[in-house]
């Protein structure tokens, strides 16, 4: 598929939508580079070297990576329920499915606390099996999941939806089971976006802030204290000021920018073949 | 055998009902229907794709109607013929084999035997989504043979392709049907399809089967709407094609024999069109081939045009306008002379 350039033609209407364009796109990105071109080089590598710092952006990156392995798990098959079947309240379902999209996020740190605090039930359940939520990496990770789970099982089912149907019958006709037939036509086929969704679910987690400030604010990691970057960084500016938490600002862009470049490199690479 | 009793599938619209057919081992069977007919859908619960609500599929002696897909031993090529368009033309053909877990050395040969047959042996190492239409199709075959089914199902697999390959892609079905001798239901709303492939035909209609029998034993007697239609807009005759004068074949139809351009020399089947007929009063004098007199035995009108058909035997429908039937004053009885070119004679 070949896209038209919108240089070809410079009409009237193309240089109003791309001036349009350009202010939003310096909305996002001048702020971006201000913050990390405002500290030295030799001050991000010293920030960085800050314990505090560190363990919290590792806790930012395990903990999201772990909700994402649990949402691939539990999210996935019901993405593919979603795309191929035909059933009674599925609307409403997946309405239901992107409410943690609006619900304020601190709220849903309340309402998770009301499921998984230790005196509750399904905390009580998971406490026999000595998991913990409120104060622990768990919980970090449940906060994760639970606001940013939509957009894996969105952009999954719209994967499935592109695969052919008569696919997965061609398979079965040819000896394939339906689990044989998921595996090999199904998932490899929608996997692309499967990762894609991924690399959103894993990005919107990462930068949770209120839900896990409730449920989690400070966590055992590996042998430290930790908070996850997003509190780390309103922490430090609450507590000494804009200028003090500038350069842990600027390496928190930076490492979201770049892991965040380099998987959605991996998602779509191959795309234009 | 594959025998379908009493065979009753819900389509959401409408039943597909009462569907009863009897197929022998390696027959060409054709289900042809108007688009909308439900052909796919019954395809499909053959295939065990498309659940049934009643009735009996028997194939070789083996009840399936209630079995999964998998165990079917039915292929299925569909008309968009779906291959994977992750694996190469190789693997796409060896998946059935891998699934049973065969040897890597017999998938190897069967994957070659099987393209060899097909033709596309040249292709195995492409990419499904750079082949052409005729050559996918050609893949799907061979994918659905490879496993070696007892019925091969067609869902309009010509239907997607120009007219040129269309007709190559005929000879080629013919051929692979000919050489692993498989029982194939192929569906299709294409009479020329049928006339150019099945021995049998089904006529399905409001989801159930108006007619079976040989293409021009259904053309002299058609039971519905659909093939009424076809059967004002083509001659059949089946006949014995041998070696003519000046390399024409000469066919018999039953009386009389008709010169066509062919090289096959065995039962043909042939079709001509009722406008490629010249009526006349006395015997032409032209470059056509074949030139008969027959008697008027029925006159169609239909608006500016006129359906007349001519008894030879067998009988011809010719087609004029309402103009040229008025100044040849023709009714039923007149003795008139018919003309065509041997190169108006299809010949399959």
């Amino acid at each position: 598929m070949t896209k038209t350039s919108v240089w070809r033609k410079p009409d009237s209407m193309s240089i109003v939508f791309i001036l349009l364009g350009v202010i939003i796109l310096l909305f996002i990105f001048v702020p971006l580079l201000k913050t990390v071109s405002s500290s030295s080089p030799g001050t991000l590598w010293n920030t960085l070297l800050d314990e505090e710092v560190y363990s919290s952006i590792l806790l930012t990156i395990y903990a999201a990576m772990i909700a994402t392995l649990v949402g691939l798990f539990l999210g996935v098959p019901l993405a593919y329920l979603l795309a191929r079947r035909q059933f009674w309240g599925k609307r409403f379902l997946e309405g239901l499915i992107d409410i943690p999209i609006v619900i304020p996020h601190s709220a849903v740190g309340v309402a998770l606390l009301f499921v998984f605090g230790s005196n509750f039930l399904a905390g009580k359940i998971f406490h026999s099996v000595g998991i913990v939520f409120f104060n622990s990496v768990a919980g970090v990770v449940i906060a994760m999941i639970f606001v940013s789970i939509p957009f894996l099982i969105d952009s999954a089912k719209e994967g499935f939806k592109a695969v052919d149907v008569r696919l997965e019958k061609v398979a079965r006709t040819l000896g394939a089971s339906p689990w044989r037939s998921f595996l090999r036509i199904s998932l490899p086929l929608a996997w692309r976006s499967i990762f894609s969704g991924s690399v959103m679910m894993w990005a919107r987690g990462a930068s949770e802030f209120g839900a896990v400030l409730i449920l989690a604010y400070y966590v055992p990691f590996f042998g430290h204290y930790a908070r996850v970057a997003p509190i780390l960084v309103a922490d430090r500016f609450n507590s000494f000021g804009l200028d003090y938490a500038r350069p842990v600002t600027a390496i928190v862009i930076l490492i979201s920018l770049i892991v965040f470049i380099v998987l959605r490199t991996i998602a779509y690479r191959g795309e234009k073949a | 055998m594959i025998a379908i009793k009493n065979l009753k599938v819900d389509l959401g619209d409408f039943l597909l009902n009462n569907i009863n057919l009897e197929i022998d081992s390696g027959e060409y069977f054709i289900i042809l229907g108007p688009t909308g007919a439900g052909k796919t859908v019954l395809l499909e619960a053959i295939a065990g794709l498309y659940p049934v609500l009643e009735g009996e599929i028997w194939v070789e002696g083996r009840e399936i109607a209630r079995l999964n897909p998998e165990k079917r031993r039915i292929g299925i090529v569909y008309q968009d013929y779906s291959l994977f368009p992750h694996l190469s033309v190789e693997e796409n053909i060896a998946f059935g084999l891998k699934l049973r877990k065969c040897p890597k050395a017999s998938i190897k040969e069967k994957v070659n035997d099987i393209a060899e047959i097909v033709g596309v042996t040249h292709l195995l190492e492409r990419k499904p989504q750079t082949l052409s239409g005729g050559e996918q199709q050609k893949v799907a075959v061979a994918r659905a043979l490879v496993t070696e089914p007892e019925v091969l199902l067609l869902d309009e697999p010509l239907s997607a392709l120009d007219p040129e390959t269309k007709e190559m892609m005929q000879q080629e079905l013919r051929e692979v049907h000919w050489r692993t001798k498989v029982t194939i239901i192929h569906v299709t709303h294409d009479f020329e399809e049928a006339i150019a492939l099945g021995h049998r035909v089904a006529v399905l209609n409001n989801g159930c089967i108006a007619q079976i029998g040989a293409p021009e034993e259904i053309l002299r007697q058609p039971n519905s709407e659909f093939i009424a239609h076809f059967a004002l807009s083509r001659n059949i005759f089946t006949g014995e094609a041998e070696e003519g004068e000046d390399g024409h074949a000469c066919i018999d139809v039953g009386g009389i024999k008709l010169r066509g351009v062919t090289d096959l020399r065995r039962e043909v089947r042939l079709s001509l069109r009722p406008e490629d007929i010249i009526i006349s009063k006395e015997p032409l004098h032209s470059t056509a081939r074949n030139c008969f007199e027959g008697v008027v035995s029925d006159i169609a009108h239909r608006g500016a045009v006129v359906y007349v058909t001519v008894n030879v035997p067998p009988n011809f429908i010719c087609l004029i306008t309402r103009q040229s039937f008025e100044e040849l004053e023709l009714k039923k009885g007149v003795r008139i002379w018919i003309t065509f070119k041997a190169s108006a004679v299809h010949v399959f």
